[in-house]
């Protein structure tokens, strides 16, 4: 027998509000929240704006520890889990702890912090043998990525397996499928899932101009973030976390829970092509998506939304047009697709599961959000691409698919309580 | 192809890059004769560091492996996995060409530090001379899932590709989620982890671990289960493994050098030792659960063996309380003392070595350890014949995960 799993709560920090009601707020009104960045003087760099969290960490409770030592991606995700913990009434007291599992991406993890002791030790770059007095003797929290899936297990008692993702920017696509999988395959019943990255540094801004990959529009930077628009220009760095719980439908069903929507498929698969590039023909992210509808044994007629990757270069918004266009066949021009990017900028690890939280309250809404700043058709790009404003309309199947850094592929699939055909 | 036929997870090669040999074979001579290369640290940048000693892969040459191309878009933990893949392909007999089947093929690896070198060269080219000196490559060789993405571009390899950024029990749990992804129908699965943490900044990063030990004597410095026990000692290099559906490894003619047979991993909190007792023991109650496997199947057990006395003392613990009275009879091995922790490489390291005991018959030493104060039966001194169809390979790690995975030899009969 199958084991389904549903959807019970979600939690959020995004630029532009914590909480998923802030985050649903700018979405729906389709306002943007990318910026001159305030997180670093930015002078000297090719791109100098992105979308930051206004995210202050003595107003969520965290404790004292975690308020004044974690890494702000930490943070980030311990408060986002926090809220889906919340939301999902899940009461921790009451589960078998070795049932209860942890998956969490992130691209970048620490580096933030890293290369904020980094300036230390080396005396501004001077030496390559540097100083250990100098660093902070918490350094290793940040050099390890695992921290990222072991602070957020240890502040809500799971003790199943807790794993830390690093797809690249899939990394939060990946981490709530790798959770879907452990629930389907009976390893856990519960899985506190998501994504959190702060890569709003120097060293990071500095690595994505070096490839021009980043927008460099710092004089408008409110209108900077233009994914499927013919003036695009790269993408705008942004930072967050977002988090699912995910639970085995019965469980959730036993003690009463409210179910949000089902995960109903993920799948992932390699380019094989190049580290940074993509193809114009989207073949292996349409394997992803057919792979998630056969899962669901659902027919391609019946998507309803597809949020894309949508990053607002060149490459990945032809990519990914032909990708769904190539799975979903004449249906592609009848589906609305739009990139939350366009608002919330590119969180690196953590966008897949912002975006995955942003399908579930599209869902519950029953409203698709747009792609902002969208203005320009470009010739390449002729899908809907939902320009500027919220739509209304049913959905019941949505699809989730993202691109990352090295390759990777990624599709997740979510059904609604109304849209299960099997 | 295969579908009526059940698919389980085969190990079809082995690749190995670590301090105690290159290469399956090399690797196999020292941990049988219970070799130990722990050193003093020769990494430029490092000897003033209160971190000594550590296992370092010397004469170590990845041009002999790897096009030119590919090495300088890379970090020095990515060259090992790189390197350590066309091994394991090679000994699958698989080559290193395009599949004919790109899909069927994926990659998932284990991450623990990234490509720190090449990290902290680039962040000396930003803070040093300005942020136009920052080169194209630093986006794509520092972050954890650049050797999947390497090794899946260089080998044509489109199937599902994957990357647990995690502390050293993520190396079992890379290969379970490869047999994972055989048993949901990808054919083959290149899977381990390699790290290279000994780089200058990299080695501040890990000053802070409770855990490490800065004893300067290179045998006395990493001795678990001995009242001597003052931490471990860190490595580098890994082992990258073919994990391949058993029919598909047959029906080419392949060698199935062993089974996955089962895992679990479970967590028990960042240094919380002694918490691990339970975590750990219910960890191998649960690969023993997925193996079909009575505990007194066990005929080896690859010990974690972190060298902390808390966490020695949890393990021989956990073993006795998963295993009842076979824990105190089975023999258990700790190669890794010879050569160090090399992080998420090490128990894909052990698990190599597991699968080449049960073929050669002999459970390999622990190096530098000879007087234990737990009740095991701990390997010490030179190898111990014996007839070995099934291990288990025990991993912890310093953020708190704790896995066991289960391994059976390849020539036994379907269980």
């Amino acid at each position: 027998m199958t084991r389904r799993v549903a959807v019970t709560g979600i939690g959020v920090v995004a630029p532009g509000g914590t909480g998923a009601t802030a985050f649903w707020d700018l979405l729906s009104n389709g306002r943007t929240a990318t910026r001159g960045i305030t997180l670093f003087d930015p002078a000297g760099l090719r791109s100098r704006i992105a979308a930051e969290c206004d995210f202050d960490p003595l107003a969520h409770g965290l404790d004292p520890e975690l308020r004044d030592h974690a890494d702000r991606y930490i943070q980030f995700a311990v408060v986002a889990a926090g809220e889906a913990v919340r939301d999902s009434g899940l009461d921790s007291g009451r589960e078998d702890p070795w049932r209860v599992a942890v998956s969490l991406g992130s691209a970048v993890g620490g580096t933030t912090r890293l290369e904020h002791d980094y300036v230390q030790v080396s005396e501004h770059g001077r030496r390559w043998d540097v100083d250990h007095r100098a660093a902070d003797p918490k350094l290793h929290l940040a050099f390890a990525p695992s921290t990222l899936a072991s602070v957020v297990a240890e502040q809500f008692g799971a003790q199943g397996p807790v794993q830390t993702v690093s797809t690249g920017c899939t990394s939060g696509l990946d981490a709530v499928g790798y959770a879907f999988q452990t629930i389907e395959e009976g390893r856990a019943d519960v899985c506190i899932a998501g994504a959190s990255d702060s890569p709003i540094s120097p060293i990071t801004m500095a690595c994505f101009d070096a490839i021009k990959a980043t927008s460099p529009n710092n004089d408008d930077p409110e209108h900077a973030s233009r994914p499927f628009d013919a003036n695009r220009n790269g993408f705008v760095m942004g930072e967050g976390a977002a988090v699912l719980v995910l639970e085995e439908y019965e469980h959730a069903r036993a003690r009463g829970a409210e179910i949000y929507c089902e995960i109903s498929g993920y799948a992932t698969y390699g380019n094989a092509y190049h580290m940074t590039g993509l193809t114009s023909e989207g073949l292996e992210m349409a394997r992803a998506i057919d792979t998630t509808l056969d899962q669901a044994r659902l027919d391609p007629t019946l998507i309803d939304y597809v949020n894309a990757h949508g990053s607002g270069t060149r490459q990945n918004d032809r990519h990914e047009t032909a990708a769904v266009k190539r799975s979903l066949g004449d249906h592609a021009y009848e589906t609305p697709m739009s990139s939350i990017k366009s608002m919330v900028g590119h969180s690196l690890g953590a966008i897949g599961a912002i975006e995955v939280v942003a399908c579930v309250l599209a869902l519950q809404h029953q409203v698709v959000p747009p792609t902002a700043n969208y203005e320009t058709p470009d010739p390449e790009c002729d899908l809907d691409y939902v320009p500027r404003t919220a739509r209304p309309r049913k959905l019941r199947n949505v699809l989730s698919v993202g691109s990352g850094f090295g390759g990777f592929q990624s599709a997740v699939l979510l059904t609604g309580p109304d849209g299960r055909t099997r | 192809m295969s579908t009526q036929r059940p698919r389980r997870a085969a190990i079809t090669g082995i690749g190995v890059i670590a301090p105690n040999g290159l290469r399956a074979d090399a690797y196999w001579k020292s941990v049988k004769e219970g070799l130990g290369v722990l050193d003093r640290i020769t990494r430029e940048g490092c000897d003033h560091l209160p971190l000594r000693v550590a296992g370092e892969v010397r004469a170590f040459d990845a041009a002999d492996l790897i096009e030119e191309r590919f090495l300088v878009q890379t970090d020095r933990f990515s060259h090992f996995a790189m390197a350590a893949t066309v091994l394991a392909l090679d000994d699958a007999g698989l080559g290193s060409g395009d599949p004919a089947e790109p899909y069927d093929i994926g990659v998932v690896t284990a991450a623990g530090s990234g490509g720190g070198e090449f990290g902290q060269r680039e962040l000396q080219k930003l803070w040093g001379q300005g942020s136009r000196f920052v080169g194209p490559y630093q986006s794509i060789a520092w972050f954890y899932a650049a050797s999947t993405g390497q090794i899946s571009i260089r080998g044509g390899f489109k199937g599902p590709c994957g990357v647990v950024a995690s502390d050293e029990a993520g190396g079992l749990d890379a290969i379970a989620h490869a047999a994972r992804g055989v048993r949901r129908g990808t054919g083959a699965l290149l899977v381990g982890a390699a790290e290279a943490p000994l780089a200058p900044y990299s080695m501040v990063c890990q000053l802070g671990y409770p855990e490490l030990s800065t004893v300067e004597e290179p045998d006395r410095a990493y001795r678990p289960f001995t009242a001597g026990a003052c931490g471990f000692v860190p490595a580098e290099g890994g082992a990258m493994l073919v994990v391949e559906d058993e029919n598909r490894a047959r029906d080419r003619g392949a060698a199935v050098r062993a089974m996955v047979a089962g895992h679990s991993a479970t967590f028990t909190g960042a240094s919380r030792w002694e918490r691990s007792r339970e975590g750990l023991a219910h960890a191998i109650r649960g690969a023993l659960d997925e193996a079909g496997c009575a505990p007194e199947e066990i005929d080896v057990v690859f010990a974690d063996a972190l060298g902390v006395p808390e966490a020695d003392r949890a393990e021989a613990l956990a073993i006795a309380d998963a295993l009842g009275a076979h824990g105190t009879r089975v023999p258990v091995t700790a190669p890794k003392t010879g050569m160090g922790r090399a992080y998420c490489g090490a128990p894909v390291l052990d698990t190599a070595a597991a699968v080449l005991a049960m073929e050669h018959g002999q459970v390999p030493p622990t190096p530098n350890v000879f007087d234990i104060c737990h009740d095991l039966d701990l390997v010490m001194s030179r190898a111990r014949p014996a007839e070995l169809h099934t291990a288990l390979v025990l991993s912890r790690g310093l953020m708190g995960s704790n896995a066991a995975l289960v391994v059976r030899r390849g020539g036994d009969s379907a269980r």
